[in-house]
C-alpha cells in the first residue's frame, strides 16, 4: 500500500481548507488529522455539502406549511402531503461542473444523482425535468456542449425509464464555458413509507448495495485544480464519473423492495457527493449514534486503492442501508434477486463517532454530529455591483421604436432562448409511465399519479390509499439570468412569479418549490451581493404565492476565463391540480372564442415599459441593460387567483402567460403550440385589436415583458363572466380579440394604434419557430 | 382473459402495459420474473419495452436467453399468442421469434413523439378490429426502432401479408417524412408467417386513455382480446 | 490467452454513424474517405492454451449472441 503524505499547509490548502478551518479540525479532533481524515473533512465542509457560504441567507426561505411532512435540511429531499395518504417527495440540483468537463456524462450522473435522492426517501420517482443554460449557440463548442448534455440526460432518464418531461433552455453569452445544469426529480409514496438517513439502532449491520467502488470523480471532489504532486498523480487515476442507467433501475426497484420488507430498513442513504464519507457521517449525526465500518469489505473495482480513495470515490448508484439486526437474510434476498453486489460493511455504535478500519486498522475516526453540523458558517462581505448604476440610469427611449415589428416577431420566435425546445424534448422518453398527461410545449407538464405509481406494499398490508385514485400534480421550472443580473432582488421575485404563474395557467394551485442557487465565487464582494439580494427576492415570492421551499440546491463558483455567469438562480414549483377537468392548456381552441388579456397590457410606471432586460433588447439591439420589468407580488398574485378561479368556474379554453418576447409571442405560441403528432402541428388563428391600448412604444406593447399579465380564451357565452369576475377582482381585463379559422390558411392579425395592421401566416411562423434549434443542431 | 407481461431487469413499460390491460380494459394481468421458467395459465404474452440488460451489446441479445424465453418460444410455437412492444419488439427479433432486426434510428438520436401509423392485413389477431388502411394515433419512444431485414425477407413478408402496421402522414401516406427512423418500406410493426407472434416499436400501451392524449392504441389489444375470446368460444 | 472479435455491420446495412463521422470528418478536412463503417470491438481473457479450440468457441459465441447474423459480420482474432 502507498504511504500517505505528510499533512504539510500545502497539501491542507489543495484540499480548500483555510487555515482557520484547520485550526478547527484541531480543536475537533484533538490531534493532528491523518491525510483520510483531511480528506473527509475538506469534502464534508465544501459548499457542496456544509452550506458554509450561504447557510445565513438561506433562513430567510419559507420552509413550513402544514402540508410539509418532511422540511427543507432535513433529508435528502423534501416530503409533501397531496391528500388522500399520498405524498411527494421532489428536489432540484446541479451538475454544472462535471457537464462542463465532460457534458454527456456529467448531466447523465446529474440526473442519476437526483433520482437517488428520491427512491432514498421511499418514493418512487415518476417524473424529472430539467432546467439548462449554454453560451451563445452559434458556436460549435456550445453545440457541442448542449448536444452531450441534452444526449446524457436522455440516455440516463430513458433508459432508468423515467418521463422527463419539462424543462427550460436557454442561451446567453454569459454561460460560455460554463454551462448550467440542473436537474429535478419527483417521486410519489404513501405517508407511512417516508423512509429516514439515520443510521438508528445500536448493533444495527450497515449495509454496501449497488456497484463497486473505483476512483470515479475523485479528482473533482477535493482537488478542483491543482499541480501535480506525489499525492495527485493517485488522484489523477480518478477519471469522469460514468453513469450506468441500468444499474441505477436494478439498484431502485431492490430498495423499494427492500423498503417494503415489514422492518427491515432502520435507514437508508444514497452516496452521492464524496460517496461513503458523506454517507456515514451525516446518517450517524442524524440518529446521534455512531458508526463503524470496515474498507476491506467494500467492494472495490480497482486494484489498489487506498482508504483515502474509497472514502471520497464518487462512484454512481451506490446506497448505504443500516438494516434492523436479524433482518439481514432479506436484504440478501432480494439483492441476488436484482443480481445486485451487497456487503456488510459496519455496525451503527453508540459512541458517536465515525471510525473507519482498513484491514483493523483504524484510518478514521472523527466526531460524526461535530463534522456533519459544525461546518464552519462564512458571512460573506456583499457590495452592490459597479454595474448596477448604470442599469440603473438605463432609458429605453434612447433606443428609436420599432418600424419593422412584423420581422421583429419573426426574429423573435427564431431566438434559441424562444424557439420550440421540441429538438430537446423529443430526444427525451417524456411519456413512460402512462402519466404524461400534459407533455412538454405547454406552460406547465401535468402529470397523473395513480395507484401503481406507488411503491409496493409490505406483502399482506393493506392498501392505505383509496382503490382507482388519481392525482395530477403540475410542474414547472424557471430562471431569467439577465433580468436577476441586472436587478438582483427584483429579478428572483420575477422568477419564482413567473413559475407560478406557469402554474396557475395550467390549472393548478402551488404546494412547494425546490431551487438551485447557481451563482459565482461568494469571496466575490458583487457577486455575493448578487446572491443576497437574489435570495432575499425569492424568499418574499416564495412566501406570496404560498410556496414553501422543501430543499435545493447551491452551485457557486461558476466562473469562466471572461467571468462570473449571470446570477441565475432556477426555482421549480410543484401544483395540485384539484380536478381534471381543471387542466389547461396554452393553444387557443376553437373558432370565435374570446381572447381576453388578464394585466395591464404595458405597466407604465416602468421606465423602460417592460422592454429593460427583454429578449427583444437583447435581439434586436444587442442590448443587456435597463432595470427589468417591476414584479408587484399583490398584483401578481391577484392575477394568478383569478385566472384559477376562471379555470375551476369552467370558463377557459386556453391560458398562456406573457414572459420573453411578450404579447405578440405569446399570441403566435397560443395560435400554433399545439401539436399531436409527427408533422402535425394544430394551427388557429387570431385576430387581434390593441388599438384601445394606449403605449407610447409600439415594440413595448408587442415585445415588452411587463409582468403578471395571462392570455386566456374563452367561450362567447363565458367572456362576461370572466370580465365581471375580474372587475371583482380588481384585475385589469380587456377583450383583446377572437380565435379565427384554422389550418393552413390561419394567420395572427394584430391592430394597434400607431401601425397599420399587422399580419402573419401562422404556418410560417411555425415552421420558424419549430424548426429553429434543429437547423442549428442537425 | 389472462396476460402475462414479462419482466426483464431493466424493463420499464412493464407497469403501464398490465396498468392498460388490468385497469383500463378490465382483463387478468401480471408481471412475470424473467428467471421464471413457466408461462402458468396465459392466454397471450406481453413482451415489453424498456432496455432490458441496459441494451448492452445490442438491444434484446441478453434478454432473449433469459429462462422465461424459453417457455414462450414454446407457447408461440404452441399458436400462443405473443405480442412484443418497443424493447419487447427487439427481444423478439433476436430471439428469431420474428424476422429482420432493429438498428439505430437514422437520425441517430432518440425519438419520443406521437407518429401515425396505418393498419396493413387485417386478418390477424392483432389487427382484427382494425379494417386494413385504419389511421392510429401512437407514440414511439426509441433509439433503435429501424427495422431492417434482406430484401427476400421483406418480399415474403409482403406477400404473406405480416407486415400490420407502417408509418405514415395523416392522410395515410407512407411518405419518407412520415417515417421516424427510417425503417425500411417504413414498417412500424410485423408479425411471423403463422401470425401468432407480433412485434411493433409503437407503444400501444401509452396511446389507450383518452387523457392521455390518445386511445388508438387500444385498437391493439382489443383485437387480441377479440380474438382469444372468438378461439376460446369456437 | 485473448480473443479479440470485431463486429461490423453488414454491408447492405445502414449505419449512421458511420455516415455521421464520414460527414464530420470530410468537415473538418480528411478528404479522400471513400466509406466509415462504426462497429464494436469485444476482448475476452481466456483460460487455457489450446487456440483451436478457443477459436471454435468463440466463433459460436459470436455467432449465437455477440453478433447478431442479420444485420452483423464478424471476425474473431486469438491472440
Amino acid at each position: 500500500m502507498t504511504k500517505d503524505p505528510a499533512i504539510t499547509p500545502e497539501l491542507v490548502a489543495q484540499h480548500g481548507i483555510t487555515p482557520e478551518e484547520y485550526e478547527n479540525i484541531l480543536k475537533i479532533l484533538g490531534r493532528e488529522p491523518n491525510y483520510t481524515e483531511l480528506g473527509i473533512f475538506s469534502v464534508m465542509w465544501s459548499e457542496h455539502c456544509s452550506y458554509k457560504n450561504t447557510k445565513p441567507l438561506l433562513k430567510q426561505f419559507p420552509t413550513r406549511s402544514k402540508k410539509i411532512l418532511v422540511g427543507a435540511g432535513e433529508e435528502n429531499a423534501g416530503i409533501i402531503d397531496i391528500g388522500d395518504n399520498l405524498a411527494i417527495a421532489f428536489k432540484m440540483e446541479s451538475h454544472n461542473h462535471p457537464s462542463a468537463v465532460e457534458p454527456f456524462q456529467g448531466a447523465a450522473t446529474g440526473v442519476g444523482g437526483i433520482i437517488r435522492d428520491i427512491f432514498t426517501m421511499g418514493a418512487r420517482p415518476i417524473c424529472a425535468m430539467n432546467s439548462l443554460r449554454f453560451g451563445n449557440l452559434s458556436s460549435p463548442e456550445v453545440q457541442r456542449l448542449f448536444r452531450g448534455v441534452v444526449g446524457g440526460i436522455a440516455h440516463y432518464g430513458n433508459c432508468f425509464g423515467i418521463p422527463t418531461i419539462a424543462g427550460e433552455v436557454c442561451f446567453d453569452d454569459s454561460y460560455e464555458g460554463n454551462p448550467l445544469v440542473n436537474a429535478f426529480c419527483l417521486g410519489v409514496l404513501r405517508h407511512e413509507q417516508i423512509a429516514r438517513g439515520a443510521a438508528k439502532g445500536i448493533g444495527n449491520p450497515v449495509f454496501y448495495v449497488g456497484p463497486a467502488t473505483g476512483r470515479d470523480g475523485l479528482a473533482g471532489a477535493a482537488f478542483a485544480s491543482q499541480d501535480l504532486t506525489e499525492a495527485s498523480a493517485e488522484q489523477q487515476r480518478g477519471a469522469v464519473q460514468v453513469g450506468d442507467p441500468f444499474m441505477e433501475k436494478l439498484v431502485m426497484e431492490a430498495c423499494l423492495e427492500l423498503l417494503a420488507a415489514k422492518d427491515a430498513v432502520a435507514g437508508i442513504q444514497d452516496m452521492g457527493a464524496a460517496g461513503l464519507t458523506c454517507s456515514t457521517c451525516e446518517t450517524a449525526a442524524r440518529a446521534g449514534t455512531g458508526i463503524e465500518i470496515e474498507l476491506s469489505k467494500v467492494p472495490q473495482r480497482a486494484t489498489g486503492m487506498t482508504p483515502y480513495e474509497i472514502m471520497l470515490s464518487e462512484s454512481q448508484e451506490r446506497m448505504l442501508i443500516i438494516v434492523n439486526k436479524g433482518h439481514e437474510a432479506e436484504v440478501q434476498r432480494i439483492f441476488d434477486k436484482w443480481d445486485l453486489p451487497w456487503s456488510e460493511i459496519g455496525v451503527v455504535t453508540d459512541t458517536g463517532r465515525m471510525v473507519v478500519k482498513n484491514h483493523g486498522q483504524v484510518v478514521a475516526n472523527i466526531p460524526a454530529a461535530k463534522i456533519a453540523n459544525d461546518s464552519p458558517v462564512y458571512h460573506r462581505d456583499s457590495k452592490e455591483p459597479a454595474y448596477m448604476q448604470g442599469v440603473r440610469a438605463y432609458r429605453v427611449n434612447s433606443l428609436s421604436d420599432t418600424t419593422s415589428p412584423a420581422k421583429d416577431l419573426e426574429m423573435l420566435l427564431q431566438t434559441p432562448t424562444i424557439a420550440s425546445k421540441n429538438w430537446v424534448y423529443r430526444q427525451y422518453d417524456h411519456m413512460v409511465r402512462d402519466g404524461s398527461v400534459v407533455c412538454p410545449g405547454s406552460d406547465a407538464a401535468v402529470v397523473r399519479i395513480k395507484g401503481d405509481s406507488l411503491p409496493m406494499l409490505p406483502d399482506g398490508a393493506a392498501e392505505s390509499v383509496p382503490a382507482g385514485i388519481e392525482k395530477f400534480i403540475a410542474l414547472s421550472v424557471d430562471g431569467n439570468g439577465v433580468y436577476v443580473y441586472l436587478d438582483p432582488y427584483e429579478g428572483s421575485k420575477t422568477v419564482v412569479a413567473e413559475c407560478a404563474r406557469n402554474l396557475a395557467c395550467s390549472g393548478a394551485t402551488p404546494l412547494g418549490s425546490t431551487d438551485n442557487l447557481n451563482f459565482g465565487n461568494p469571496h466575490n464582494p458583487e457577486l455575493f451581493f448578487q446572491l443576497k439580494e437574489s435570495v432575499r427576492g425569492l424568499a418574499e415570492a416564495c412566501a406570496a404565492f404560498n410556496a414553501p421551499v422543501t430543499g435545493g440546491n447551491v452551485s457557486l463558483y461558476n466562473q469562466n476565463p471572461m467571468g462570473a455567469i449571470d446570477p441565475t438562480p432556477t426555482l421549480a414549483l410543484v401544483g395540485l391540480i384539484e380536478k381534471k377537468e381543471h387542466i389547461t392548456t396554452q393553444w387557443f381552441k376553437d373558432e370565435g372564442d374570446v381572447i381576453i388579456l388578464l394585466g395591464d397590457a404595458v405597466d407604465s410606471a416602468d421606465p423602460n415599459l417592460g422592454l429593460g432586460g427583454s429578449a427583444y433588447l437583447m435581439a434586436k439591439h444587442d442590448v443587456k441593460n435597463g432595470l427589468p420589468p417591476r414584479c408587484d407580488l399583490k398584483k401578481e398574485k391577484a392575477v394568478q387567483d383569478l385566472t384559477l378561479e376562471c379555470i375551476r368556474s369552467g370558463w377557459i379554453k386556453s391560458a398562456h402567460d406573457c414572459s420573453e418576447g411578450g404579447l405578440a409571442v405569446c399570441l403566435a405560441e397560443s395560435c400554433f403550440s399545439k401539436n399531436v403528432a409527427l408533422n402535425t402541428p394544430v394551427f388557429k388563428g387570431a385576430k387581434i385589436d390593441l388599438s384601445g391600448v394606449k403605449s407610447s412604444r409600439l415594440d413595448a406593447l408587442l415585445f415588452g415583458e411587463t409582468q403578471s399579465r395571462v392570455v386566456v380564451s374563452t367561450s362567447a357565452d363565458h367572456a362576461e363572466q370572466v370580465l365581471a369576475k375580474a372587475q371583482a377582482s380588481s384585475v385589469p381585463a380587456t377583450v383583446i380579440g377572437k380565435v379565427t379559422g384554422c389550418c393552413k390558411a390561419a394567420t395572427l392579425d394584430i391592430t394597434t394604434a400607431t401601425a397599420s395592421t399587422l399580419s402573419w401566416s401562422i404556418p410560417a411562423l411555425h415552421s420558424l419557430w419549430w424548426n429553429a434549434l434543429a437547423e442549428i443542431m442537425d | 382473459m389472462n396476460f402475462s407481461v414479462l419482466q426483464f431487469p431493466g424493463s420499464n413499460c412493464d407497469q403501464d402495459c398490465v396498468h392498460v390491460l388490468k385497469n383500463v380494459l378490465g382483463h387478468n394481468a401480471r408481471l412475470l420474473w424473467h428467471k421464471d421458467t413457466s408461462l402458468g395459465d396465459t392466454d397471450a404474452v406481453i413482451v415489453p419495452g424498456g432496455f432490458s440488460y441496459g441494451d448492452y451489446l445490442r438491444t434484446g441479445a441478453i434478454a432473449r436467453y433469459s429462462n422465461i424465453m424459453a417457455a414462450v418460444k414454446q407457447f408461440a410455437d404452441r399458436g400462443g399468442l405473443v405480442l412484443g412492444i418497443c424493447n419487447g419488439f427487439q427481444i423478439l427479433c433476436e430471439a428469431g421469434l420474428l424476422p429482420g432486426a432493429l438498428i439505430r434510428n437514422k437520425g441517430i438520436s432518440f425519438r419520443c413523439e406521437f407518429v401515425w401509423l396505418r393498419t396493413g392485413n387485417p386478418d390477424t389477431p392483432f389487427t382484427c378490429k382494425a379494417p386494413e388502411g385504419t389511421l392510429l394515433r401512437i407514440p414511439i419512444a426509441h433509439g433503435e426502432g429501424c427495422y431492417f431485414a434482406d430484401a427476400e425477407t421483406l418480399k415474403q413478408m409482403e406477400e404473406n401479408g405480416q407486415i400490420l402496421w407502417r408509418y405514415c402522414d395523416r392522410h395515410g401516406n407512407t411518405t419518407p417524412e412520415s417515417n421516424p427512423n427510417g425503417s425500411l418500406l417504413n414498417i412500424a410493426g410485423i408479425c411471423n408467417a403463422q401470425k401468432n407472434v407480433a412485434g411493433l416499436m409503437p407503444h400501444p400501451e401509452r396511446a389507450s386513455e383518452k387523457i392521455l392524449s390518445g386511445h388508438d392504441g387500444r385498437i391493439l389489444l382489443e383485437s387480441m382480446v377479440q380474438f382469444l375470446e372468438n378461439r376460446k368460444r369456437s | 490467452m485473448k480473443a479479440k472479435i470485431t463486429v461490423t455491420p453488414k454491408k447492405a446495412v445502414l449505419d449512421p454513424q458511420g455516415k455521421t463521422v464520414q460527414t464530420a470528418l470530410e468537415h473538418i478536412g480528411f478528404t479522400g474517405i471513400k466509406d466509415v463503417r462504426i462497429g464494436k470491438y469485444i476482448e475476452i481473457e481466456l483460460e487455457g492454451t489450446d487456440r483451436e479450440a478457443a477459436l471454435k468457441s468463440i466463433s459460436q459465441a459470436s455467432h449465437k449472441i455477440l453478433s447478431n447474423p442479420v444485420i452483423e459480420d464478424y471476425s474473431v482474432e486469438i491472440e
